[in-house]
């Protein structure tokens, strides 16, 4: 039941925050309860940009679907795009090359970083500090622009194809990165001077929107949500795909449970993703990007379930196929559904300044939560 | 005990604020680089890598000849029905029919630069070139045609 805007009968305001509003991420509208500046309800609402995708891949065929998933959650597509080449792959029975599956990693990896960087711009933003976002949008354009080289575009690259990757990497690819892996440990080091320690910061995020272990379980929550709660959550590590069984990194849980337990996850883990691309920069191996595959794939009547790690959590496609070229159903399981919905029982009693600071933790994109 | 607790915590605070004041003052003291582009201003100089995908183009030679078969493989690989060809059969000197291509348009304002029929064109007839600015004040002017005029099929290419 979705209470009107107003004055409720024992005194509660109920205020609209958004669905256009500076402070919130995208399209997200929440109606709130406030007794007096403190929060006793929030209830999302959403709608606002669904565009149906999953009834939308239903008529389309297994190449043409995956691009589609690059407009969900924009800003880790890659990996989206890499969840559905993954599904496909699994019920066509497709052995990838190995230098696919490096190439495959490194760019997901690459769009981690991308993801958390902006992330943490956008956080610094949202509880009250500017600088740090033409920081993050400063490095985050070098990885941008190394996308745009070897994959023609910045944000929406479908990149992956059933079978490998569309095109081979440039030749300047590998320069590149190493250049930007020299040139983002200094500036990281730069993230936590600048927001890290910083006693405004701190005051905002300790204690603040309280998530305990078996809430970030039962409510669903993955990715660095539930893993600053202390959960291990992390698709790499518990069902690893492509080449991560063969890595070291290090799967990073904090146990607080509050705001800054979730923002040093993310900062730890932009280091890990650092790692696993220098691991694996210099390790591509020869041989081909794409296997041969049909010019039409139909998968075999079934049913087919993959999953990947993206910057938000843990993205699920399942698909029903009745063993024509196009799926008959797919369902997409995205992260940032699961854990918006941990944002009544993080932000009660609370603050309602403190809502933008629990939003900017969850790292919320509208187009993923609303597909 | 409680005083001297209170007292290291304002200068841990004060400690805090200032070394991402530090930072701040680094970079308003060095700005030694512009690290934005300055488009427009630097339309002339400005390179966009050659796998940047701007729009759709069918390639054509000197001699007005595109390798097109009108096979419709990338209308098929299209997942918006951006592209429609129109097909007609032409006279061979033998006096046989052959299926040739007769209009290749293209729907940029359907396009999301996917690249699929990029991929799936046989004979590399199309290809993503890197004109990003497709603004125009029509919207009908976004269907293009992409076979020159007087354009035909390169000798060999089947």
């Amino acid at each position: 039941m979705i209470e009107e805007v107003g004055t409720t009968e024992q005194g509660d305001l109920v205020i609209n925050v958004g669905p256009q509003h500076p402070s919130t991420h995208g399209v997200l509208h929440l109606v709130i309860t406030l007794n007096g500046e403190t929060i006793k309800k929030v209830e999302p609402h959403l709608g606002y940009i669904h565009r149906s995708i999953e009834k939308m891949c239903e008529s389309l065929s297994y190449r043409q679907f995956i691009y589609v998933t690059s407009r969900m959650d924009y800003l880790s597509s890659h990996i989206n795009n890499h969840g559905c080449a993954l599904c496909v792959e699994k019920g066509m029975q497709i052995e990838v090359p190995a230098r696919a599956k490096v190439i495959r990693v490194l760019m997901d990896e690459l769009t981690r970083l991308a993801s958390h960087q902006l992330w943490w711009g956008a956080m610094a933003m949202d509880v009250g500090a500017l600088t740090p976002f033409f920081h993050a949008f400063r490095e985050r354009e070098t990885i941008n622009d190394i996308m745009e080289e070897t994959c023609g575009a910045r944000l929406t690259m479908n990149y992956m194809v059933p079978g490998g990757v569309m095109a081979d990497i440039h030749p300047n690819f590998q320069k590149r990165v190493k250049e930007f892996l020299q040139f983002f440990r200094t500036k990281i080091d730069e993230y936590d001077e600048l927001v890290t320690g910083n006693i405004i910061f701190c005051s905002r995020m300790k204690g603040i929107g309280y998530l305990s272990p078996e809430s970030a379980v039962s409510y669903g929550c993955t990715g660095p949500t539930a893993r600053g709660s202390g959960i291990s959550c992390d698709i790499r590590k518990l069902y690893p795909y492509e080449v991560y069984g063969e890595l070291q990194f290090d799967e990073v849980t904090v146990a607080e449970g509050d705001c800054f337990a979730r923002y040093m996850v993310r900062m730890q883990e932009m280091r890990q993703s650092l790692s696993i691309i220098e691991q694996l920069i210099d390790n591509i191996p020869e041989g081909e990007f794409q296997a041969k595959t049909k010019a039409v794939l139909k998968l075999p009547k079934g049913e087919f379930y993959s999953r990947v790690e993206t910057a938000r959590g843990e993205f699920g496609v399942y698909i029903i196929s009745e063993g024509a070229t196009t799926p008959y159903r797919i369902k997409f399981r995205s992260p940032g559904f699961s854990n918006l919905s941990a944002l009544d029982h993080m932000a009660r009693g609370h603050k309602i300044g403190d809502l933008v600071a629990i939003m900017g933790t969850l790292d919320l994109v509208i187009p993923d939560i609303d597909r | 005990m409680f005083l001297k607790k209170y007292i290291s915590e304002v200068f841990g605070a004060v400690r805090s604020l200032l070394k991402g004041m530090r930072l701040t003052g680094y970079y308003f003291t060095h700005h030694k680089e512009i690290i934005t582009q300055q488009y427009p201003d630097n339309k002339e100089e400005m390179r966009l890598p050659d796998r940047f995908r701007g729009e759709v183009v069918m390639l054509h030679d000197e001699k007005n000849e595109h390798a097109c078969t009108g096979c419709t493989a990338c209308e098929l690989a299209c997942p918006n029905g951006t592209i429609k060809i129109i097909t007609k059969f032409d006279i061979t000197p033998e006096g046989k029919k052959k299926k040739a291509l007769d209009t290749f348009i293209y729907h940029l304002e359907l396009c999301t630069m996917c690249n699929l029929c990029i991929e799936a064109c046989p004979t590399d007839a199309i290809k993503m070139a890197q004109n990003f600015e497709h603004s125009v004040y029509d919207r009908s002017k976004l269907t293009k045609k992409l076979n020159k005029p007087g354009s035909k099929i390169r000798e060999g290419v089947e």
